[in-house]
């Protein structure tokens, strides 16, 4: 054997049938991330590619939904809004909810959308989860601007009360638990979803049941008893109750239940990432 | 010897066919059952050798078996081998987009694959943008593209749609980008499927010239995927043919080739024409290729004739039929014809009834080296449907490279040696 003459193990890489289980190359992440930011480009480029109105539209949607939920629920259900202005807190309620709720779709259709791409060339699949959460968190700032000149208009008018509160501060970490809540749940379904696509038609109902399961259209404070235990055991219920907390100065907000989603959403992220890494070798095969 | 920088140990890869369905969540559970009381995958012991024509028993099967092989530093080598024999499937193991299924691949130094030309191109972007993101996505730093961008832009030669939109492109420009991009990857090791088949003759040389000065100008390591063996000849040193998953042969490129080819004949002895079956007053009943001693065979050297025999079946006494003879190279362009009114009207010309044997012979050099397809058409001169047949590339023969010092690097369709006489010289 002629290669006996050189070291064994001087391999820059083997690639083998199985791999470890816990095999994030983290190092491999970092030198591709031109190519995240490509991507990210890419989404914002190609979403507005022969509009006229262009990144209006990032915010005429949540307007247009948080008009309809306003008249809705606020007008026709009459559902408190805990003395808030509707359109506002509906507006809250709707833009956290989107970035969480696309992050998740859209994480979780990686391997099927992708799939074509993926045949062809190797890069670390992760790259694409994370283009869609970092291109949505670009689309969710635009959204939160405009949320907050809505926001100033509002706390200029004396009828009432709005006004922010010192977790403010904490806007970073409810952007960043949403951000990984979503990564997390949606790589969990890609991967699950390789071979046996039925829980992808799951997906979209179980999403739009979570809606109505976090205090998205109504406040915390609206329910009670048993209801209010799976309130609380949703993991986007303090994350959406305190950012309404920060901005609006209302809503039922406890430090320790923010604790409780931080913890859900590392355990989570733990099991996503190495359920991804167990299928990304391998799936083309299947998908 | 060099150091090697690729090596393959006992690499195989097997597949299920068939539908995705409950039957497959059976056989999973089946076997996860078997991996849990630590017992060997009930499922890899069925596998088949991978052929495809012949319906199989089992439905798994092996797509390579037993692969093994290693690639030193600065190495050309094609993998040939014929429509799923596995050479894909061995890249795709290579690029890392699918793992196999036992067996180790060890790799040295930066892999470049281009399976497809073009991945990851979005529509809406322009040639430009999407220069940097199929860049990236082939692994290059975008500073590294930046330095290059004139470069690229340059061999695209798509210079004056680069800020428009790649929707707008034609076909070939969209190629022409997308190979551009990838021909100036840096890696150590590049890998490339049969992607030279498309664009057009002049951009192919580009390419071919391209991958050349790669793997010899550079030094870096190259893998061919190709069923162009003129280009395997030219470009690699070292060929690997692959037969229904397994390695059948490794060695030097021109030898491995004209093994491939010449194996070729045997398993398509389909090569010859024969047809006992018309309607038609006078058909084509049988076409052979022969060499110049009458031996059947479809693979010559430029330095040996081509005798093509064609047998006619007449049923009716018709006169003034000839046969008309047409000569493709691999592009389907046409470089000889001729019809045999030209050349002695033969025997079937008359009234008489029965088979008419009729030889051509194409001289030697006078073809390059390549695969050439032979139609005919057997007319009338009285132009009587019922008489006339035509019969579009029904027979293909291959030529190798003569031996000459010229052939290798021969760009013209034909090969003939003209004479060279000296026609004075002058003091000076």
């Amino acid at each position: 054997m002629k290669e006996q003459e050189y070291s064994q193990d001087n391999w820059d890489l083997v690639i083998r049938s199985k791999t470890h289980w816990l095999s994030l190359n983290l190092r491999e992440l970092w030198r591709y991330r031109d190519l995240l930011m490509l991507l990210v480009k890419r989404d914002y480029k190609a979403s507005f590619k022969q509009t006229i109105l262009g990144p209006i539209w990032f915010f005429i949607q949540p307007l247009l939904t948080s008009s309809v939920y306003a008249v809705i629920f606020g007008r026709i259900a009459n559902i408190s809004t805990d003395g808030n202005p509707r359109l506002l807190f509906y507006m809250a309620g709707v833009i956290m909810w989107n970035y969480f709720s696309t992050c998740l779709t859209a994480t979780s259709a990686t391997f099927v959308t992708n799939a074509n791409i993926f045949g062809k060339v190797y890069f670390p699949r992760l790259i694409m989860p994370f283009s869609v959460v970092i291109s949505n968190l670009l689309r969710f700032s635009v959204q939160f601007l405009f949320f907050f000149g809505v926001l100033i208009y509002y706390m200029m008018k004396p009828d009432y009360t709005v006004h922010l509160t010192w977790a403010v501060i904490l806007t970073p970490l409810f952007l960043v638990i949403m951000a990984l809540l979503g990564l997390s749940m949606g790589l969990i379904v890609s991967s699950l979803t390789t071979k046996y696509r039925d829980l992808a038609h799951l997906v979209g109902f179980g999403v739009q049941l979570m809606m109505y399961a976090t205090p998205v259209v109504y406040p915390a404070s609206f329910l009670q008893g048993k209801w209010k235990t799976i309130l609380e055991l949703n993991p986007m219920t303090s994350v959406i109750e305190g950012f309404r907390f920060a901005f609006m100065g209302s809503g039922e907000f406890n430090p320790m239940s923010l604790f409780y989603s931080i913890g859900v959403t590392l355990v989570l992220l733990f099991i996503s990432v190495i359920l991804f890494n167990k299928v990304e070798k391998g799936f083309m095969d299947t998908v | 010897m060099s150091k090697s920088v690729l090596i393959a140990e006992d690499v195989s890869k097997m597949y299920r066919l068939g539908l995705v369905s409950t039957k497959s969540l059976a056989h999973d559970l089946n076997r996860w059952w078997h991996v849990v009381r630590g017992k060997e995958d009930p499922y890899r012991m069925v596998g088949e050798a991978n052929d495809r024509s012949s319906k199989g028993e089992s439905e798994y099967v092996w797509a390579l078996r037993d692969i093994n092989f290693s690639i030193y530093e600065g190495e050309a080598v094609g993998i040939i081998g014929r429509n799923g024999a596995g050479k894909s499937t061995m890249l795709k193991l290579l690029s890392q987009v699918t793992q196999p299924t036992t067996g180790t691949i060890k790799v040295r130094g930066r892999i470049a694959s281009l399976l497809e030309v073009g991945t990851g191109f979005h529509p809406e972007l322009t040639g430009r943008e999407n220069i940097f993101l199929n860049g990236a996505i082939l692994g290059m730093r975008k500073k590294e593209i930046q330095r290059k961008l004139d470069e690229i832009i340059a061999f695209s030669g798509v210079e004056r749609y680069i800020d428009t939109p790649v929707k707008r492109y034609s076909s070939g420009m969209y190629v022409r980008l997308a190979f551009a991009v990838a021909a100036h990857l840096e890696s150590e090791i590049l890998i490339v499927d049969e992607v030279l088949a498309v664009g057009d003759a002049e951009f192919q040389k580009k390419c071919l010239g391209k991958m050349g000065e790669v793997s010899k100008g550079q030094g870096r390591t190259v893998l061919f995927v190709s069923h162009n063996m003129y280009a395997i000849k030219s470009l690699c040193t070292r060929a690997i043919y692959m037969q229904n998953g397994t390695l059948k042969n490794d060695g030097n490129a021109s030898l491995i080739v004209d093994q491939y080819l010449s194996g070729y004949d045997s398993m398509d002895t389909a090569r010859a024409y024969q047809n006992n079956l018309s309607e038609k007053a006078v058909y084509l009943e049988k076409a052979v290729c022969q060499n110049a001693v009458g031996i059947e065979k479809y693979m010559f050297t430029a330095d040996e004739p081509v005798r093509i025999v064609f047998t006619v079946r007449k049923k009716s006494p018709v006169r003034g039929v000839f046969l008309h003879f047409v000569l493709r190279n691999y592009e389907e362009v046409a470089i000889l014809e001729t019809d045999s009114r030209e050349g002695g009207y033969p025997e079937i010309d008359t009234d008489l009834e029965g088979n008419f044997t009729s030889v051509i012979e194409i001289p030697s050099r006078i073809l390059r080296s390549g695969r050439y397809h032979v139609s005919v058409g057997i007319r009338s001169e009285q132009h009587d449907p019922a008489q006339i047949e035509s019969i579009a590339s029904f027979m293909s023969f291959d030529v190798l490279a003569d031996k000459s010092p010229r052939d290798a690097r021969r760009n013209s369709i034909l090969s003939t040696i003209l004479d060279w006489k000296d026609a004075g010289r002058l003091e000076i």
